[in-house]
């Protein structure tokens, strides 16, 4: 295998985790439940931890889907199979966070394995098409299982049992635990497309072909993003079942990664802080929209579609166009 | 017995399979040769049901209802179309997801603003609403058998329409080859439009045919529409020889699913656990099918591109 050159600082590939925009933001992202707690608006913390898992879960989509260029219609049976993890232990007795998450984190993994594993071999619409169908099958095997609560879902006692004096049923300190283990991913998922691995798979994305006449395992590395991807989906719905406090085969509905799609697209596909953008407007436009009227959809849906028409390539691109980068 | 049994089903997997054609038709026109991924489909069906509800109710009329809801449907496909949707076809597929996943969402709740949020009623012809002697002592509701009736009238006409005349070669045309049918002259623009009419309008007549089987509610649209996104990729996209097949092949296994799963399953496990499981496994084995297609023949059983 052919060892590439170091490559140019901020060369194409690159997406570097700028600490002038990285860390302003992480600093609002903290103080955000003190302003919320200052103004009385102890709601907001809530809403926030609902928006980084979200971001969370797009983001995992956007690792794929924006930089490895496979459009999965089914992440959110990997963001279901991860909650229903942290709820089906915690009704046999595992309420530890230390065994669930990380459970949830190997089980979401372990579904996108085997999905990608029959899904890779197709491409284009048949790939939208094939992870729509082991999405699809998921869901009406978590509907089915009477045991698992069927249509109706699990509730969950409590929230998941983090270390002595972490309780969590307290919105802020979970607030924290969210952001503390989204910062991490985010952080993990920047370093690895700047590393060699997530070099390769953007190069598999632009030219497939002739990454593998290059001798580079393409399907592998498809493989190995696929599987992350579903085991950050899992961790995600792990924190999502701690936050609803309730897991339902509503979480896997097509719609759902109708949404996560949704989301990615609106932040900016292949945008290191798109996942992150769409999840945070998507739900912002919802909340507000709910505040204003009860058909909030029909807000929603006018908005997402000025963006398809206005702001071609999401979000982010506006910055981008505004400082007149490409 | 077990002989009429078998009968019944048949007919009804027929019915459904016939009504998803309706749907999987225009769908698979508009992918095939639209290049376009269109979710909004179902939303048609949804709109076209609603019309048809209503005007049937205000005329008192079921066939005027009909008549009155398709026509209206295709109409708003003709708006849909001029408006937003040809802005689309240009574009990748991920943005025509997030517009159409708009426009969705806008129909779902436009339709909530005008009709409610509540099922609406629709009542089937009188004449129609008794059953039928098949044979003897074999009854079958008349309505159903009306709508396997429609349905192939329907996909025979469909079947004429593209084969035999001037409008239905450039259609074919485009779906085997688009820049070429535009290079030798089809006015495409006119041609999509006049598309996604005749799809919009199938989708009313499958939405006003199922309205008094079905509930006509918010979201009706949904479920189908992945339905028909199975039937044209297990059919092959842009073939309607291949939805028709395709739709037929979903609808029986479906129908098999919720008979026959639930009479194993009762055997193995006790009845309460089959009635569960039942509609549930029906539907796994629809994405085991979808997903055996794509595996072994990605292109699908009737690929239409050459």
């Amino acid at each position: 295998m052919p060892r590439t050159a170091a490559p140019a600082a901020h060369g194409l590939l690159d997406h570097v985790l700028r600490a002038r925009s990285a860390v302003p933001l992480l600093a609002l992202l903290i103080l955000l439940p003190v302003v919320a707690h200052a103004l009385d608006e102890d709601f907001y913390i809530g809403v926030a931890s609902r928006m980084l898992i979200f971001a969370l879960a797009a983001s995992s989509l956007n690792l794929i889907l924006g930089f490895g260029g496979m459009v999965s219609f089914g992440h959110a049976a990997f963001v279901g199979m991860g909650a229903y993890t942290v709820g089906i232990l915690m009704r046999d007795g595992v309420s530890a966070a230390w065994i669930a998450w990380p459970a949830a984190f190997v089980v979401g993994g372990l579904f996108a394995f085997v999905i990608g594993l029959v899904s890779l071999r197709t491409r284009g619409v048949y790939f939208i098409m094939i992870t729509l169908a082991f999405a699809q099958m998921l869901f009406y095997l978590m509907s089915s299982l009477e045991a698992y609560g069927g249509d109706d879902g699990l509730s969950l006692a409590s929230r998941s049992w983090l270390g002595p004096g972490l309780d969590l049923s307290d919105d802020t300190r979970f607030y924290y635990v969210v952001l503390a283990i989204g910062a991490l991913v985010f952080v993990g998922i920047a370093r690895l497309l700047n590393a060699r691995f997530g070099h390769a798979l953007q190069a598999i994305r632009e030219n497939e072909t002739r990454m593998a006449a290059l001798g580079f395992a393409v399907y592998r590395y498809k493989l190995a993003a696929f599987t992350l991807a579903g085991a950050i989906a899992g961790l995600a719905g792990a924190l999502l079942a701690n936050q609803t406090g309730f897991v339902s085969p509503a979480m896997m509905q097509w719609s759902q990664s109708g949404i996560l799609l949704v989301m990615v697209i609106l932040g900016g596909v292949g945008h290191l802080y798109g996942g992150l953008a769409g999840a945070a407007a998507f739900l912002l436009i919802e909340e507000a929209a709910l505040g204003y009227t009860i058909h909030w959809q029909f807000i929603l849906g006018a908005v997402l579609l000025a963006v398809v028409l206005l702001a071609p390539n999401g979000l982010m691109s506006l910055g981008r166009r505004a400082k007149g980068a490409p | 017995m077990n002989g009429i049994l078998v009968l019944e089903q048949l007919l009804n997997s027929l019915q459904f399979g016939l009504m998803l054609f309706l749907l999987a038709a225009g769908l698979t026109l508009v992918f095939g040769i639209m290049d376009m991924i269109n979710l909004a489909h179902g939303s048609l069906y949804m709109i076209g049901a609603y019309l048809v509800a209503t005007i049937a109710g205000a005329s008192g009329s079921f066939w005027i209802g009909l008549a009155g809801g398709v026509a209206a449907t295709a109409l708003a496909g003709v708006l849909l179309e001029c408006t937003v949707v040809r802005r689309l076809y240009r574009r990748d597929h991920l943005s025509q997801v997030l517009g159409t996943f708009a426009i969705l969402l806008m129909a779902n709740e436009g339709v909530r603003m005008i009709w409610g949020s509540q099922p609406i009623p629709m009542a089937m012809p009188a004449e129609l609403s008794g059953p039928v002697e098949l044979l003897p002592g074999f009854t079958y509701p008349a309505y159903r058998l009306f709508i396997i009736g429609a349905g192939l009238a329907v996909a025979l006409l469909l079947y004429v329409l593209v084969t035999r005349t001037r409008m239905g070669m450039q259609v074919r045309a485009g779906a085997s080859n688009r820049e070429m049918a535009q290079a030798m002259g089809a006015d495409v623009r006119r041609l999509f439009t006049a598309l996604f009419a005749a799809g919009a309008g199938l989708c009313a007549v499958a939405g006003g045919l199922l309205g008094p089987l079905l509930a006509v509610q918010v979201g009706m649209g949904e479920s189908i529409l992945i339905l028909a996104f199975v039937v044209i990729v297990i059919g092959g996209i842009g073939s309607i020889r291949g939805a028709l097949l395709g739709a037929l092949l979903v609808g029986l296994v479906d129908t098999a699913g919720r008979t026959v799963v639930p009479i194993l399953f009762g055997m193995l496990m006790g009845p309460s656990a089959a009635a569960t499981a039942g509609p549930a496994v029906a539907s796994i084995l629809i994405y085991l099918l979808m997903a055996a297609v794509l595996f072994w023949r990605p292109r699908g059983l009737f690929p239409a591109h050459g």
